[in-house]
């Protein structure tokens, strides 16, 4: 297999360059990261992130021959015989395929992502109901890899504006949440041209997202109850 | 050139489950703490928990602290500390019921109660053929559901993250050994510092990582342990490493406890059902090491499936695709995905996967670390505390039961934060002095591996690790291949001090990364074959082909193994519990 991986280390590089490599892929080897992983014992200099290796932890997102996706989830059998890799769109590069999140961080913080409930809690759980705890299905679920974020142009462009998909995603997470009683002040947060109306329903995000959430629906519940209470 | 030095009130170095846990208490108190963890709090490895979290709520079955007590003293095969069993179990309800008031997003039963699912070595009624529900779920995804509500507790009460930097070395004061701290590399910027504190809590999580099938994750390199070790700490009950019943052959992925737990069933080439000759009450969900040890012998005898008979295989298609789409969406995804197989209509093919490690730092039920001194066996070392899967309390024991872990991180976890709390309110100075030498270890490993023009190679050395302790210190343990096996790593641990790596760079540098964590790999490994040598006996997952039977007489202790020339020391169980009647050792069946 060939890869042609994008490598910049600021301690060295004056700019950023593309490197090609060449692996042997043995049957075991199933995923990209499989690979990433072969080019690093020929080339122990390149960086990236990883850990699971099972697409829970969100460590390994990287732009795979022009789409977000995590390598580790990205089967070796469905790529071309060359692949290039580059480190996540609009985010600045630390090194190699590391990109700096502070900003992609710093969104999902600022939609206050837990649950706010100041009523005295009761002896055992709160109750809820199974279809109640259903709304909250294809919300919880997100990684925090920022694939979705990185591919949505009005996140290029405003990255410390507009909240992009992931925390919009979350902000609705805690909205659908029957034990969250802070509605009214996280669509206050939110009802700003920049915060949510960045989004113009693009749907980069859906597409990429390696965990088949949908960050565009939750925004365009967010949006429909900005109407209904505006009414 | 001196480091230069940061000062806390505690620093809590890990930030999975129990790390967060301690952090949260720790916060609340508006003491002064900084977290470090090797990678973002969220992709710590307790998000990979799967099955659940273990509770009696009793919300479907009857149950109560008494009978899951009693189950986690018959698995951990009577090695575990009765009195730290007893503080977990009573404490259960609380810790869990305080995850869901943060926000922990439960399956629910139609009562609106938290849904709970049987698992392996549950029982009703002190061991009865009853399973009890027990594991409080989210899905299949209890460990993400339980780490991301940490960590959005944690942004609430402002707890200061330091995210990938990666703890090094401790800090030990020479008059008294108490911990002032650790020394710790800034990956982004390659910087080292020392970061001082009034308490050091240590939950760095497994190190799966010493067996080339696995269900853990890359970094899950044992570094708590690597680090104790280097400092004269000993290292407790290291032989006892679980291997799971059901990793995907090949890729390693774990496939939940709680796809039998739903309904699920081991099958051999044959067709046959085989736990039931194994086993036959709790069948599939007898405890772990009895189905792995099933398993092996299983495949042994020949009766494995596919071309090379090398594996079985984990039916669930007859739960039909309502049950495995809402309870183990999760599992189908990563069967189809590392499987090639989707368990709606086909079996998965699975084998016994190196999984948790029971053994670790020695503490007890405060997390307070606790070290032989003088004739007492465990005496207090000042401000060091270990929770999580580092930490051997120890209510594991030889065997841990299923969903138990997610509870020994919270429990224990918040104990150990309010110990601190309480140790740093009654300390009368604020800080120690460092002692004059303090971070020149790590600099001179640092050095080394910097100056290296020529040498081993990281992952050569790794693999050769990894494969070694397959091999030799696997689920059935023989005499020679241990003897062997110890012979091999003490080479490869030679070898691991000759690395060489072309990364110079000061900048996000994964290849010294992977170098240090190599030493704390070979520390693990070491400890954990050493230990099992000694041991001669078979208890929860120490098997040995040449002692096949448990023995109370000569084995009823804890082995403490220390790095300096592998010494081996023991000290006893705690057979007493708190406030309850002791349960006397029986032969264990399920
Ligand atoms: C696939 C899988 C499924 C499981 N399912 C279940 C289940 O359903 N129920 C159950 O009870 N148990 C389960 N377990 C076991 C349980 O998940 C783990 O034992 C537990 O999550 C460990 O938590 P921890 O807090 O000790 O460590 P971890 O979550 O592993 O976190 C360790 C932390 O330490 C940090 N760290 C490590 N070294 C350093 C260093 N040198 N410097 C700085 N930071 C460092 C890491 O960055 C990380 O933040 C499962 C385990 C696996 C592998
Ligand atoms: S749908 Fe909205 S959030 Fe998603 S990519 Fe498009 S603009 Fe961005
Ligand atoms: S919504 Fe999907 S793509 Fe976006 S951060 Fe979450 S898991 Fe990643
Ligand atoms: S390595 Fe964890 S998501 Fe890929």
């Amino acid at each position: 297999m060939r890869l042609s991986i994008y490598r910049y280390d600021p301690d060295k590089d004056e700019r950023p360059y593309i490197k090609d490599y060449e692996v042997q892929l043995e049957h075991a080897d199933r995923m990209l990261l499989d690979a990433l992983v072969k080019v690093k014992v020929l080339d122990d200099s390149i960086a990236f992130r990883r850990s699971c290796r099972e697409g829970v932890c969100g460590s390994d997102a990287m732009n795979i021959n022009g789409k977000n996706g995590l390598a580790c989830l990205t089967k070796v059998a469905d790529l071309p015989e060359h692949v290039t890799l580059r480190p996540l769109p609009g985010l600045p590069v630390i090194r190699d395929l590391i990109v700096d999140m502070t900003q992609f961080f710093k969104q999902y913080h600022s939609i206050k992502p837990y649950v706010i409930n100041d009523e005295p809690p009761p002896e055992r759980e709160r109750l809820q109901s199974p279809e109640e705890r259903d709304h909250l299905d294809g919300l919880y679920e997100c990684i925090l890899c920022a694939c979705c974020s990185t591919s949505c142009p009005s996140f290029w462009w405003n990255p410390d504006k507009f909240v992009g998909p992931a925390g919009l995603l979350q902000a609705y997470r805690f909205i659908a949440d029957t034990r969250d009683q802070a509605t009214a002040e996280r669509l206050d947060n939110l009802n700003d041209p920049y915060r949510l109306f960045r989004c113009h329903t693009i749907m980069n995000c859906v597409d990429v997202c390696p965990k088949n959430l949908n960050p565009t629906k939750a925004i365009n519940h967010i949006k429909e109850l900005l109407v209904k209470r505006a009414v | 050139m001196a480091l230069s030095v940061r000062k806390f009130d505690a620093i809590v170095v890990g930030a999975g489950g129990s790390g967060m846990r301690a952090a949260l208490e720790l916060a609340r108190a508006n003491l002064k703490v900084a977290v470090l963890s090797k990678v973002f709090p969220t992709r710590s490895h307790t998000v990979a928990a799967q099955g659940g979290i273990a509770a009696p709520l009793a919300n479907s079955t009857e149950d109560n602290w008494h009978w899951h007590m009693y189950d986690t003293v018959k698995g951990s095969d009577y090695l575990g500390d009765q009195d730290a069993i007893e503080y977990m179990c009573r404490r259960a309800i609380e810790v869990v019921v305080e995850l869901e008031h943060m926000g922990m997003p439960f399956d629910r039963l139609e009562s609106g109660k938290i849904y709970q699912r049987p698992f392996g070595g549950h029982t009703q009624d002190y061991g009865s053929p009853k399973m009890a529900m027990r594991s409080c779920a989210a899905a299949d995804r209890t460990g993400h559901a339980m780490l991301h509500t940490l960590y959005q507790q944690n942004v609430r009460a402002n707890t200061q993250f330091f995210v990938e930097w990666m703890a090094l070395d401790l800090i030990r004061d020479p008059q008294d050994g108490a911990v002032i701290g650790v020394t710790a590399l800034e990956m982004e910027t390659g910087e080292v510092s020392i970061l001082q504190a009034k308490a050091t809590v240590f939950a760095t999580g497994g190190s799966g990582r010493i067996f080339a099938a696995s269900t853990n994750a890359f970094i899950n390199t044992g570094d708590g342990l690597g680090m104790a070790a280097r400092a004269g700490i000993p290292l407790e009950d290291m032989e006892f490493f679980q291997f799971h019943p059901t990793g995907i052959q090949g890729a390693g992925i774990l496939i939940t406890e709680g796809v039998r737990g739903e309904g699920g069933y081991l099958l051999n080439k044959n067709g046959e059902r085989f736990m039931e000759r194994y086993a036959p009450n709790a069948k599939d969900l007898a405890s772990r090491d009895v189905v792995s040890r099933a398993m092996t012998t299983e495949i042994k005898e020949g009766r494995g499936c596919g071309p090379d008979a090398d594996h079985l295989l984990l039916k669930l298609d007859h739960l039909g695709p309502e049950v495995i789409n809402h309870r183990l969406p999760g599992i189908r995804e990563i069967a189809i995905r590392f499987a090639n197989a989707d368990p709606v209509r086909e079996p998965i093919p699975v084998v016994p996967t190196a999984h948790y490690q029971m053994g670790g730092i020695p503490t007890k039920y405060t997390g307070q670390v606790v070290v032989p001194e003088g004739a007492t066996s465990e005496s207090i070392l000042p401000s060091f505390y270990a929770v999580g899967e580092c930490a051997c309390v120890s209510v594991h024991g030889a065997n841990r039961l299923g969903t138990n872990s997610l509870l020994d991180l919270v429990v224990f976890g918040k104990a150990a934060g309010e110990q601190v709390i309480k140790d740093i309110r009654s300390l009368p100075s604020p800080q120690r002095n460092l002692p004059k030498d303090a971070g020149e270890a790590s600099r001179a490993r640092l050095a080394r591996l910097d100056a290296a023009s020529s040498g081993e190679r990281v992952a050569d050395v790794g693999n050769d690790l990894r494969r070694t302790m397959q091999a030799h210190c696997g689920i059935f343990r023989f005499p020679e291949d241990l003897a062997r096996g110890i012979e091999k790593v003490k080479e490869i641990a030679a070898r691991a001090q000759r690395l060489f790596i072309q990364d110079k760079s000061k900048v996000f540098n994964t290849a010294r990364v992977e170098a240090l964590e190599l030493d704390n790999l070979v520390e693990t490994a070491m400890a954990t074959i050493v230990s099992a040598e000694a041991r001669k006996e078979s208890r929860g997952a120490q098997s040995r082909a040449d002692f096949p039977e448990r023995d109370d007489k000569n084995w009823m202790r804890h082995t403490l193994w220390y790095k300096e020339a592998n010494r081996l020391a023991y000290k006893p169980v705690h057979l007493k519990p708190m406030t309850v009647e002791a349960f006397q050792p029986k032969a264990r069946t399920y």
